[in-house]
């Protein structure tokens, strides 16, 4: 008997041992693990809890319910938005908005963006490298950016403020339909978007092998036929991606809408939640943030209905196949000309109008001897602009730029490393349980629209959470939310990157006695570093040209240059928020340019022979 | 060099079993090669040895150390176990020179610094490719990568080396060369050797104990000599030795006090041990142990040559004998007309009889695979 019982519990603690072991011999499964954990923590925690906000009194709830207890399940919100008197105003019309706004400029940038992307792609028009660089350039600009040019373009004196260039050169004040609201939203959004668009389509056509179009031309299709019996059914997943992704993005967006929006009061579903935050109506916020999450979902879903959850999404690289380039013919010199003239004029326009902006000491006076270097080097007068100094000698400003650049490299180096971590328990756990949720909860943050995640975080992270204290304000809650929201697209280059290593490699390593640590310096990260390096260059520009995203949880202590921007836009001082735009755009062109210039130096040799093996 | 010792190993992926409760026991110093065909289980079991994969049940021992044991609660990583694998595909890690692919392990091992030159050289040295030091794995051929990869096993100097079919990617030529230079580096270095391959020419040269694997099992364990001449069961038979051995179906028949296996127009002799009258059984003959001559003799049975296939130092012939085809190996370069008479002869020493429904060998099924283990 008592033998046995002592033969069982050696028996137990074998297996517990066993069990001890096969996990630490399983790196990636621990890896797995944690992120899977951490993730879950820092996505679907934040959603549950705004549900539950959503759903239960509030304090700030108490001056309607003076009775109500806190945290007592309660319909108030959902009435609030849906039903009550308030619901067209806070619900409806911002409903429309953003769903007329979403569809217009998502038509419009996808088709704009395919067209550019098969141009240069497959077809022969002139100076195609050049082009393709300058291409992405909106993309790396701030979307607001344009609006800000667009404002000094066609801003009216109906509104406040004064008037802008056209009425100052032309002579004729623009209609309030061209200066604010629905109009030029869609026209900025869509100069922005066009170029997401491109580098989503550009990626796909690249991978479909002309020798597939080729095969339709030899059994006799016409040039139509092919397009639309070959290239097309196999374009459509990545049409299907750009549609669903750009319209997503579209709808959390904040910087345009608020810009050329609020100052007539046309709300859209993102400054609507903008607008209840800041009004201490958090629930309200908070139901908007969740129907936003709705839409997205659904979108997501009829998207993977039609097109097959498997090749609904492509990711932005793709590697070339043998690629023939379609001769334009008579259309060439034409179409290049075409090109050239929108490609620069959607750069160089809003960029140039804005340092003229800048250069202009009275708002609305466009006369030559009213040109200045104010607003750049000035010293900080006290009859200009509230007494604020130049850009460059702006402590706030040079302060919010630290700031971004700190935020971008940060998001930029957790993001790396978090998307390498994620790749590897991924790749190397394929088949399992554990690799199949946690690929799917990386890819979950893109079901949050920017503006709504950070509404969430706010609700999340206001008060503090077991170890956490609370983060609102901090420069932490600013990197927290930028890594969650770009991790699908990190986790996505991780696993990417991790594809290309063989298993046998690292295998190798171990049975040669090499740690699990050792085998990330040592093998692993060099084999994936040009991968992910490209990924957190992406990261870095997303990073700093946020605003949607972390509107919500600025504060003058963590403030960062697209809020400075917006602030100096709010109060009316358009030659300081054009110059901070300018910069931030000069910012992260040189960062692009130092990075890939470094990327190319540093990995010409090794990934010269990394291409034979 | 260790004693590696297998008992009782099972693997399972999902519900299929691809290594079913095996029992192998490497000697100290041995060279060992498990042969069998694609898919039987081969790769696993060495991965098992080498701690890449977790088998479902049983022990593995390296000496006394228990490296993997399911009961015993202990599993030891492969970084831990101290053994050399080479691997198909060579995994030599493409972003450092050949030098740093063989310097990186010696590194970790916390050896001196002069320690790790001395045997980076040595090793280098001993596959001739100390000229290519500074190259990047891309820059070299599938032999010279081959090289670096058995550099790097042997440079550690592990008791324990693995190999899962090293030269399956070379061209023929340079895999003959690799196979002695194998067998050298072996015998210099003495270590316990299991080596994986589906060629049965590696296995037979190479080896002091085959191990033929079929479908996850074990089929038989002997010295080559053994598994040539003495295989357990058709399958053995059939996998070893080219060209192709020749099996005759027949009839135990007692023919003028002689016992003969009467086969569709063939002869062949038995003994008594073979069994009784009209006993149905399945001969099988080496090719190369078929007496042949080109003029008629007592006793000698007639066939007809359909083709003669001279490679030079040896000729295939191929022979009907009334319904059944046999193929007989000749040394030399023979030239001979299809269609001309040639009569044979069986020696009842080199001929094996395998019982038709289990495909096992009549006189060694008493003592199968399991029997060899200590
Ligand atoms: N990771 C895996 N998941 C599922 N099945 C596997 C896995 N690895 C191997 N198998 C299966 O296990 C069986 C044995 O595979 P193994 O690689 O050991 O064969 P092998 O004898 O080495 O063959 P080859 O000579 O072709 O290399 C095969 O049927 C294979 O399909
Ligand atoms: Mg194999």
């Amino acid at each position: 008997m008592s033998g046995d019982r002592v033969s069982g519990t050696g028996r137990i603690g074998a297996v517990l041992r066993f069990q001890a072991y096969r996990i630490a011999n399983r790196p990636d499964m621990v890896i797995g693990v944690i992120c899977l954990v951490a993730l879950a923590f820092l996505v679907l925690g934040p959603l549950l809890e705004i549900i539950r906000d959503a759903l239960s009194l509030q304090p700030y709830d108490l001056a309607y319910h003076p009775d109500g207890e806190v945290g007592s399940f309660s319909l108030f919100h959902l009435e609030r938005v849906f039903v009550s008197p308030i619901s067209k105003a806070l619900f409806y019309r911002p409903l429309l908005n953003s769903l007329a706004i979403g569809v217009t400029v998502t038509a419009v940038a996808v088709s704009l963006g395919s067209l550019l992307a098969w141009l240069l792609v497959r077809t022969n028009v002139h100076f195609k490298g050049p082009l393709g660089t300058l291409i992405v350039v909106p993309y790396m600009m701030p979307s607001w950016v344009i609006a800000l040019a667009w404002l000094a373009l066609f801003k009216n004196d109906r509104i406040g403020g004064s008037e802008g260039l056209a009425a100052g050169l032309l002579g004729f004040q623009p209609p309030d339909w061209v200066s604010y609201g629905f109009f030029p939203i869609v026209v900025t959004l869509s100069l922005h978007y066009f170029a997401y668009a491109y580098l989503l389509m550009s990626g796909a056509l690249a991978t479909v092998d002309s020798e597939l179009e080729e095969a339709g031309a030899i059994s006799g299709m016409g040039r139509w036929q092919r397009l639309s019996r070959i290239t097309l059914p196999l374009l459509l997943p990545a049409l299907g991606s750009a549609v669903v992704l750009t319209f997503i993005r579209i709808l959390g967006t904040f910087g345009v809408p608020a810009l050329l929006g609020l100052p007539v009061r046309f709300f859209t579903f993102s400054t609507q939640i903008y607008n209840s935050i800041n009004a201490r109506n958090n629930g309200d916020a908070f139901v908007l943030a969740l129907v936003l999450i709705v839409i997205a979902v659904s979108f997501i879903w009829i998207n993977s209905r039609i097109i097959g959850v498997r090749k609904s999404f492509v990711t932005m690289t793709g590697k070339g196949f043998r690629r023939r380039e379609i001769n334009l013919g008579l259309w060439r010199v034409p179409l290049t000309i075409l090109v050239w003239v929108f490609v620069l004029a959607s750069v160089l326009l809003p960029l140039t109008i804005l340092l003229w902006e800048s250069l202009i000491l009275l708002p609305g006076d466009y006369s030559l001897d009213n040109l200045t270097t104010y607003f750049w080097i000035g010293q900080g007068n006290t009859n200009l602009a509230y007494g604020e100094p130049g850009v460059l000698l702006n402590d706030g400003i040079l302060n919010a730029l630290g700031n971004s650049l700190k935020l971008g490299v940060s998001a930029a180096l957790f993001n790396g490393f978090v998307g390498l971590l994620v790749g590897y328990a991924v790749v190397r756990g394929r088949g399992t349980r554990l690799s199949r949720w946690l690929e799917s909860i990386a890819f979950a943050p893109y079901i949050f629209p920017s503006i709504a995640l950070g509404a969430i975080y706010i609700g999340m992270f206001s008060t503090p959470l077991g170890p956490i204290p609370a983060l609102y304000g901090t420069f932490a809650i600013l990197v927290l939310i930028t890594v969650v929201k770009n991790l699908p697209f990190t986790s996505r280059t991780g696993i990417a990157a991790m594809l290309q290593i063989d298993r046998s490699l690292e295998e190798a390593a171990r049975v040669l006695g090499m740690g699990w640590f050792k085998r990330l310096v040592r093998i692993i990260m060099p084999l994936s570093a040009s991968g992910l390096i490209s990924g957190m260059l992406l990261t870095f520009i997303t990073a700093m040209r946020e605003l949607s995203l972390i509107v919500l949880l600025l504060s003058p202590s963590n403030m960062v240059v697209t809020g400075v921007i917006f602030y100096y836009q709010e109060q009316n001082m358009p030659q300081h928020s054009g110059a901070v735009a300018l910069l931030l755009v000069l910012v992260i062109v040189l960062a692009n340019v130092l990075v890939r210039l470094v990327a190319h130096l540093a990995g010409a040799r090794s990934l010269a022979s990394n291409a034979g093996a | 060099m260790k004693e590696i010792r297998l008992s009782g190993i099972r693997k399972a992926y999902g519900r299929e079993t691809v290594v079913h409760d095996m029992d192998l026991v490497v000697r100290p110093g041995e060279f060992l090669t498990i042969l069998g065909p694609s898919g039987c289980g081969k790769t696993t079991t060495l991965r098992a040895i080498a701690g890449l994969e977790e088998p479902d049940d049983g022990e593995i021992r390296f000496d006394d150390q228990v490296v993997f044991s399911r009961q015993k609660g202990v599993i030891v990583p492969p970084e831990k176990r101290n053994l050399g694998l080479i691997f198909q595909s060579y995994a030599l890690w493409p972003h450092m020179t050949v030098e740093k692919n063989i310097l990186q392990p010696l590194q970790n091992k916390g050896l001196s610094r002069a320690e790790i030159d001395e045997r980076t050289t040595r090793a280098l040295d001993s596959v001739q490719m100390s000229a290519f030091r500074k190259r990047y794995p891309s820059e070299l051929s599938g032999g010279q990568q081959q090289r670096v990869a058995v550099a790097r096993m042997i440079a550690s100097q592990p008791p324990i080396l693995l190999m899962d079919e090293p030269l399956s990617n070379l061209d023929a030529k340079l895999r003959l060369e690799m196979r002695a230079e194998l067998l050298r580096l072996h015998r210099e270095l003495g270590s316990t050797t299991v080596y994986v391959t589906h060629d049965q020419a590696e296995a037979l040269t190479l080896s002091d104990t085959v191990v033929v694997m079929d479908q996850g099992s074990i089929v038989q364990i002997g010295a080559p000599y053994d598994i040539y001449h003495h295989p357990t069961n058709l399958l053995v038979a059939e996998f070893i030795g080219e060209p192709r051995i020749n099996l005759i179906e027949g009839e135990l028949t007692e023919a003028g006090g002689t016992v003969v296996l009467q086969g569709k127009g063939i002869r062949i002799p038995a003994d008594a041990a073979a069994g009784s009258a009209s006993r149905r059984l399945v001969a099988s003959v080496r090719p190369e142990s078929i007496l042949l001559s080109t003029e008629k003799r007592d006793g000698w049975q007639e066939v007809r040559l359909d083709n003669a296939q001279p490679t030079g130092s040896t000729t295939i012939l191929q022979v009907a004998a009334g319904d059944s085809r046999l193929s007989l190996v000749q040394t030399g370069f023979v030239r001979l007309e299809p269609g001309i008479a040639l009569w044979i002869d069986f020696d009842p020493a080199s001929v094996n009889f395998f019982d038709p429904a289990t495909g096992k060998n009549i006189r060694t099924s008493s003592k199968v695979a399991g029997a060899d283990v200590g």
